[in-house]
């Protein structure tokens, strides 16, 4: 086990200098003064220079394997130049975007795993009855209908005509308990802090405003893994150590749960990295949509203003973080399943 | 061949879902080719510019003149929908097809040679699998302007992943089958049993997954319209005409419906063509999913 752990860390390097040479490819689209921004670190630079100095100070006009050399040299320093859109350096705005993000992510994953494999497995085992075919149809509707949609659309029933659940990350009354001196900032999440805080007022708030990004995030993803688990839980309802488990008499509780569903997590899990990449997606257009000031809105609004710096930045975050988590996945993989190990 | 060609069609009309979906995709195509009788365009050159009567923000309800009204800029929504349609059928069908053509080439390559091309071709989609669908497409999109053409563009360099791989792991699969080992007795070269044996026989996965795709890169190509990044202003893309509604979603304070058609009409045409895609895609992977063969 340990042995295939290090095998994979050692490809981590390499995926992710891909990745790095890839936005870098992508960044040789634009012109030496396009690709000035990203070296850039606040507006007052720019004040009483010559672009062209600029462009010769970070050697834009070099050789391209020099530039990108220096390139790295940046990353690795954390300077990623700064954000139009936000304002701030792109370092800066991370931080403090990845909070918000990184709640709505945390309320998302829950259902999407849970609901896409316990789901998904019930179909499975009520293969072709009423279950299976009311299974079938919402989970190829959530996959047909575009977040955006759904979002708009839930936004148009829920908040428009029925006033239930207000777009925002939190409502102003909450807001300005979370402002006052009492209310101590832990973790940037606003529902963590609220439990931290034992302030439940602020917690049915974030409650209140988490409900529709997080349905409107997590039902593609759920469709999708519901219908993985289905498959591939026919599959091993099929084999023969199922009716071997089957025929020694074990109850179709413990066949169901601990013979069959364990085997067939294998393939969900894989596609579990594709999850997280869609999840990425769906974040930009969510928080678009119901005004969560976070990562994916950041991006969003970078794209329409051209702001280079955040865009390359953004696209490098998600790269490693999808690396990391399908590192992640593998080693859980090869824990699964043995065979996995010896390759 | 042909004999069993029937079996699956056969098969697939005992499908319900799946017929549902090939009626609507068949409307779909009605549309598209009759989208010039439908709704004549008012420039002869520019089909795909949507007329708008007047610059006013405010939508208009549905009327003689605009049979769904108009959205934010006075654009008419019936005629944007009726040009998506066409909008829709080339994005999807020129994506799919080119990214599924470069996706066979490449996994076809990798599983054919092996060894240490196979690795390197297999971690560089690795590589293109770490970013993001929609995130790299903007970003592509960003640098390159916006433009159904350069959409298309973005599109197909971050599709052709899902394609490789499949191919890759079929062919791989069914190299080792009697068959192909008969093949090669015989003495058939190494190419010739690639594309007369192996490919015919390892294709219908990625013929699924292309279908179950056509949707899916409508929805994203109309999302990076919606992000403001995607076709051009006024060109006829349900994804445009969504994102010129999208102000209005909320109406007015005591008449919450009073601009329900500027999202309503788009949502259901984007959402009825990938649906439909979806539901031949779900049909046909059940017929033709060799796992699945036998569960009844």
């Amino acid at each position: 086990m340990l042995s295939y752990i290090i095998r994979r860390l050692l490809m981590l390097p390499i995926v992710v200098f891909g990745c790095i040479l890839l936005v870098y490819i992508v960044m040789q689209f634009m012109t030496p003064y396009q690709r000035v921004s990203v070296f850039i670190s606040s507006p007052n630079e720019l004040k009483n220079t010559d672009i062209d100095e600029l462009v010769e100070e970070y050697g834009l006009n070099d050789p391209a394997w020099v530039q990108f050399g220096r390139w790295v040299a940046t990353i690795f320093k954390g300077e990623f130049g700064y954000s139009q859109a936000a304002q701030r350096t792109v370092t800066n705005a991370f931080a403090r975007f990845i909070p918000v993000s990184a709640e709505l992510a945390l309320w998302s994953v829950v259902p999407v795993i849970l609901g896409g494999i316990l789901l998904g497995s019930a179909s499975a085992v009520r293969h072709n009855k009423l279950f299976d075919h009311v299974m079938r149809v919402v989970a190829i509707i959530g996959w047909s209908l575009p977040t955006f949609v759904a979002g708009l659309l839930g936004l148009f029933v829920f908040y428009g005509i029925l006033e239930w659940f207000p777009p925002g990350q939190i409502g102003i009354e909450a807001s300005a308990v979370m402002r006052s001196a009492e209310f101590i900032s832990y973790t940037g999440l606003i529902t963590i802090d609220a439990v931290l805080n034992w302030n439940w007022f602020v917690f049915l708030d974030a409650l209140r405003h988490l409900v529709l990004p997080v349905f409107v995030l997590s039902f593609v993803s759920w469709a999708m893994l519901l219908r993985i688990m289905r498959t591939s839980m026919l599959e091993v309802l099929r084999q023969d150590y199922i009716t071997t488990a089957r025929s020694k008499g074990l109850k179709e509780k413990v066949v169901i749960k601990k013979h069959a569903r364990r085997n067939a997590l294998i393939p969900p899990l894989t596609v579990a990295g594709l999850t997280i990449a869609f999840m990425f997606s769906g974040m930009v257009i969510t928080e678009t949509i119901f005004d969560w000031h976070g990562v994916g809105r950041w991006a969003a609004r970078a794209a329409q203003t051209f702001d280079m710096p955040a865009l390359l930045a953004f696209m490098l975050f998600n790269g490693s973080l999808i690396v990391v988590a399908n590192l992640i996945v593998d080693i859980m993989y090869a824990q699964l399943d043995p065979r996995v190990r010896l390759q | 061949m042909k004999k069993k060609r029937f079996v699956t069609l056969r098969k697939f009309i005992r499908n319900p879902l799946g017929v549902i979906g090939m009626l609507i995709l068949i409307f779909f195509i009605v549309i598209a080719a009759l989208a010039p009788t439908l709704a004549p365009p008012q420039w002869e050159n520019e089909p795909y510019r949507i007329p708008r009567s007047g610059f006013s923000p405010t939508p208009k309800p549905p009327d003689e003149e605009h049979p769904f009204g108009t959205t934010e800029g006075q654009y008419d929504i019936y005629y944007g929908i009726i040009w998506g349609t066409r909008t829709a059928w080339t994005v999807s069908l020129i994506v799919v097809g080119v990214s599924a053509a470069i996706g066979l080439v490449i996994g076809s390559v990798s599983a054919f040679y092996g060894g240490i091309v196979d690795e390197v071709i297999m971690r560089i989609t690795d590589i293109f699998y770490a970013f993001p669908f929609l995130v790299g497409a903007m970003v592509i999109t960003t640098i390159l302007g916006r433009g159904l053409d350069k959409v298309m563009y973005a599109l197909i360099a971050l599709g052709w992943m899902g394609y490789a791989r499949l191919i890759r792991s079929d062919i791989i699969r069914i190299r080792e089958l009697e068959y192909v080992q008969a093949a090669r007795a015989a003495g058939a070269g190494g190419l010739r049993i690639l594309v007369r044996h192996i490919i015919p026989n390892a294709i219908w996965p990625v013929v699924v997954q292309a279908s179950m795709n056509m949707g899916s890169i409508v929805i994203t190509a109309a999302a990076l319209s919606f992000l403001g990044v995607g076709a051009n202003m006024g060109y006829a893309d349900w994804g445009q005409l969504i994102s010129y509604g999208r102000n209005y979603i909320i109406g007015l304070s005591g008449n919450p419906l009073a601009y329900w058609y500027v999202v309503i009409y788009p949502s259901i045409a984007i959402t009825l063509f990938c649906l439909s895609w979806n539901l031949v895609g779900d049909a046909m992977r059940d017929i033709l999913d060799p796992r699945l063969r036998g569960t009844q």
